[in-house]
């Protein structure tokens, strides 16, 4: 039997971490647009836009994201699609936190005072030209820190799509787990390495919330 | 597209579903009223209790609350018995649960206990009442009914997370949809079939919830 060291082990693991990254910021970055779509929808002024935004929404979060998996990756495969698990993965991960995101943002729109939708109408500002120059900066400061508080929220989605057979640092650690016989070792190892990418994203979304708030004291 | 949706062959396995169904609503009661315990002395130490366990706690609200759900899950299943401690599919799964629902739990009521005014201690005290009468009996009931909303959410997410416990062979929703998967070949209506009771149980679960908020806290009613 082969011995693998500590170190044999952590470097598999640390390889695999790559892929968990990826996918997270691929997954971020795609779920900001498609949230950022579907908030449009849910504050527009067409209750059918709203209605359809909102079943989104509360069909995404009232669900597993395990079975969104499921069905994205058996889902795809009906349309004559060949889904490796890497796209099955990352558009499942990408519609979920998308509907988190604009319910987040939702709330942060709806923190700017009803004055200002006003004040810029009284201007005589579309829709858009609203959203763009008035209500969107004001809102972004305060999204900024839920948004990288729910960015921990996709890291450790990630670690679902082991279930699909997307390899991972979950799907590592079973691999390397079935390889050496050292369930405790590695699984904790893998928590600690998730929670080395966690915790700075928690942490600083602890710290923007405290500067952003105070600033908004002072005015 | 060719595929033909047949979801009449689901009724014959209906036992199996009513029994994942079942087995799912078990481990959200059981993790759901362990975990909030958990949370709410845990809350209570990181707000008032004794120095020396402020980083104890503090240390496990962050672990848990940092890495993803199905790792503590296979670090409890798979990991501990090298420690000598084997557990059963079932308790491992009721564990995690716990384990992970104490923590977010913790951070949810620390909050409203913390936004508790500084006068409703320093009334329970001019009572005469120690520090532990006064965080039960002013403190801890106004705090809950504050965070409410925020608990409920956080059970219903909980609840869903747990479909995750079908990867160690606890027979849930989740593992019944796979069993079915895998004896039919049918992934696309077994898979609909169980995500729509899991929505369906969310939306129950969410009512459920407000109406016992609505009994242990009647003074929101009242006023």
């Amino acid at each position: 039997m082969i011995e693998f060291t500590l170190w044999d082990i952590l470097r598999n693991l640390l390889l695999a971490t790559r892929w968990t990254m990826l996918l997270s910021i691929v997954s971020f970055i795609g779920g900001g647009a498609v949230g950022l779509g579907l908030l449009f929808l849910r504050i527009s002024k067409r209750k059918s836009f709203r209605t359809v935004a909102k079943y989104y929404i509360e069909l995404f979060q009232g669900t597993p994201l395990l079975m969104q998996f499921f069905i994205a990756f058996f889902g795809l495969g009906l349309f004559g699609i060949d889904v490796p698990a890497w796209l099955a993965a990352g558009l499942a991960l990408t519609l979920w936190s998308a509907a988190f995101l604009a319910e987040i943002w939702r709330g942060c729109v709806e923190a700017v005072v009803r004055g200002q939708w006003e004040a810029s109408a009284s201007l005589g500002m579309g829709r858009l030209q609203q959203m763009r120059y008035v209500i969107l900066p004001q809102a972004l400061r305060v999204a900024i820190p839920p948004t990288v508080g729910f960015s921990v929220q996709i890291v450790k989605g990630t670690a679902l799509t082991s279930i699909i057979g997307f390899v991972e640092l979950s799907k590592a650690g079973t691999v390397v787990t079935n390889a050496t016989f050292q369930p405790f070792t590695v699984y904790g190892l893998v928590a600690l390495i998730y929670f080395a990418l966690c915790w700075p994203l928690s942490k600083s979304s602890q710290i923007l919330e405290r500067k952003l708030n105070v600033a908004h004291r002072n005015h | 597209m060719s595929y033909h949706f047949e979801f009449g062959w689901l009724l014959e396995y209906y036992p199996e579903i009513v029994k994942g169904i079942l087995i799912t609503l078990e481990l959200i009661a059981i993790g759901g009223m362990l975990g909030i315990s958990l949370g709410i002395f845990c809350a209570w130490v990181r707000a008032l209790g004794p120095a020396w366990l402020k980083p104890v706690v503090a240390t496990y609200v962050e672990l848990i609350r940092n890495t993803p759900f199905l790792i503590q899950l296979f670090f409890i299943f798979f990991g501990l018995p090298s420690l000598g401690l084997k557990l059963s599919e079932l308790t491992a799964a009721n564990l995690a649960m716990v384990v992970n629902l104490g923590a977010y739990s913790c951070e949810i009521i620390r909050a409203g206990i913390q936004a508790t005014p500084k006068g409703q201690f320093e009334a329970g005290e001019s009572l005469a009442m120690t520090r532990f009468e006064t965080f039960r009996h002013v403190v801890l009931v106004p705090s809950l009914q504050r965070i409410w909303p925020a608990l409920s959410s956080q059970v219903v997410i909980v609840m869903l997370g747990s479909s995750v416990v079908s990867q160690i062979a606890a027979e849930d929703l989740t593992f019944a949809a796979n069993f079915i998967q895998s004896r039919t070949f049918r992934a696309f209506e077994a898979y609909i079939v169980s995500t729509s009771i899991y929505l369906v149980l969310a939306i129950l679960l969410r009512q459920v919830l407000a109406v016992v908020g609505g009994f242990i806290f009647p003074r929101r009613a009242a006023r």
